[in-house]
């Protein structure tokens, strides 16, 4: 079961990208709905108000035991934001600026380059932020014009652009080839 | 960019603020209160519909300075209105970077019969309907958010309640109909049938909905989002109540947590007063805003 967190944003966008690659999902608003997660989606939204609500919900600290003990987290856009340097979870090596690129008139779509892959794909870009800056282990997965926007660390996912807006599935499959191999692992330690 | 391109960011930026609330504000003062309070996004006024409903006249767009001390003050969306049809105030506001135009019967008309063609806009719009032909009108004119119009500076949600559950009918309507039979509801509602036969795949607009027109407590918000609305504006309700920074964080919290009464509950508690509000029979017809656009 993949827990999409479900206070503000583009959630239904999201629990669609997962269906299409073959994975249940659950809304999650209050700490109840963490039962059973193995992974979990942040989605895009306003990162001022989910952070709001993520605060009086309760659900702050219970979330980020789970990412500390592994459970992979992929972050879009203002989801990104919560697990980078300054945001709610700071889960990873990563300096953000918020809203980077300045009005709803700069937001494109934008052709990005994947590691490892000779073919450019489309990456939906919405008042998005920029990666200033990362350190550590992290690893960048993909580049549009220059800036890095699909980052791994660990169990923890960060695209600063919306895969679930288009039919592109490589990054879910990338967040579900991390829950599998976790839950895979957990199996053998059983 | 291409306009298929642009659509998708725009659709898209209206995807982004789904489940939140968006506040009238007048002042960077307010829009700061607003954007602290967990608003997704604030509308830039000179005065909420409340005021312009109490002083008459011609209501325009916002003074252009206004505007850019409400964008300076916040890191959230700022959206702003236009008259009905009034293309130049929009292209003044698409030159200063709004982020949305509402193109809004809160503000006097500027032309009887045409809406700005909104497809010749890299800026979004967002457009008020009563129903569902109405809707698919304003989305084939390019707006890329929708509103159900209620009637707005009343703080009174029957209308905004009567638009919903009317779209919502009769978008169950066309999700039973045949394709045959679509055609000639499309005729009936006066719209776009390639529009129609899309909301009958989607079981839903082909984009972002929103309530608005007389939302003015946290039950009105969790109201409306029961009804089917991805989330709501709220105009007079917030900076005319007794205690905006309070009214404005419950009903945000009431928007997010609409299924869930005890919340609602918690956050409804000791709010004090709320806009004082008008019977819709009091208003005259010729001040009836929801008839504007057609």
């Amino acid at each position: 079961m993949i827990g999409i967190l479900a206070l503000q944003g583009g959630v239904e966008e999201h629990r669609h990208s997962m269906s299409r690659c073959g994975a249940a999902t659950r809304p999650v608003r209050r700490c109840e709905d963490l039962e059973n997660i193995c992974g979990m989606i942040l989605p895009g939204g306003e990162s001022t108000t989910i952070t709001k609500l993520i605060i009086s919900s309760g659900i702050g600290p219970s979330v980020r035991s789970l990412i500390d003990a592994g459970m992979p987290v992929w972050g879009t856009c203002a989801g990104s934001i919560l697990l980078s340097r300054g945001g709610i979870w700071e889960s990873a090596d990563v300096e953000m600026q918020r809203n980077a690129y300045g009005p709803q008139r700069e937001s494109r779509i934008r052709s990005g380059t994947i590691k490892g892959r000779l073919e450019k794909i489309p990456m939906v870009f919405i008042r998005a932020p920029r990666v200033v800056n990362i350190s550590g282990d992290v690893e960048v997965l993909a580049r549009a014009d220059g800036d890095m926007v699909a980052l791994r660390q660990r169990n923890v996912l960060l695209t600063t652009f919306h895969p679930e807006l288009t039919s592109e599935t490589y990054f879910a499959d990338i967040f579900m080839g991390m829950v599998y191999s976790r839950t895979s692992q957990a199996a053998s330690k059983g | 960019m291409n306009n298929e391109d642009r659509m998708v960011v725009n659709k898209g930026l209206a995807q982004m603020l789904k489940g939140g609330v968006i506040m009238d504000v007048t002042t960077p003062e307010q829009a700061k209160i607003a954007e602290d309070a967990g608003a997704v996004a604030v509308m830039a006024l000179e005065r909420v519909p409340a005021d312009i409903r109490a002083d008459g006249g011609v209501a325009r767009m916002t003074d252009p300075s206004i505007i850019k001390e409400i964008q300076d003050a916040v890191s959230i969306p700022v959206m702003a209105k236009v008259r009905i049809g009034h293309f130049v105030e929009a292209r003044v506001l698409e030159a200063i970077g709004i982020d949305y135009i509402d193109e809004s019967e809160v503000l006097t008309p500027a032309d009887q019969s045409h809406h700005i063609n909104k497809h010749a806009f890299s800026v979004p719009f967002v457009c008020g309907c009563r129903n569902l032909g109405e809707a698919l009108r304003r989305i084939s004119e390019g707006a890329s958010m929708i509103r159900t119009k209620g009637e707005a500076g009343t703080g009174n949600v029957v209308e905004a309640v009567k638009h919903m559950r009317q779209l919502m009918l009769e978008i169950r309507r066309a999700v039973s109909m045949t394709d045959d039979e679509l055609y000639s509801y499309a005729k009936e509602l006066a719209c776009s049938a390639d529009l129609l036969v899309e909301v009958k795949r989607l079981g839903r607009l082909p984009v972002v909905n929103f309530a608005a027109g007389g939302i003015a407590t946290p039950c009105d918000a969790a109201l409306m989002m029961n009804l089917g609305a991805d989330g709501v504006f709220v105009g007079s309700g917030i900076f005319k109540s007794g205690n905006p920074q309070v009214t404005a964080r419950a009903i945000v919290e009431a928007t997010a947590h609409f299924d869930k009464p005890e919340i609602i509950a918690k956050v409804s508690a000791g709010l004090g007063s709320a806009m004082k509000g008008i019977e819709i029979s009091a208003i005259p017809d010729n001040e009836i805003l929801q008839a504007r656009g057609w």
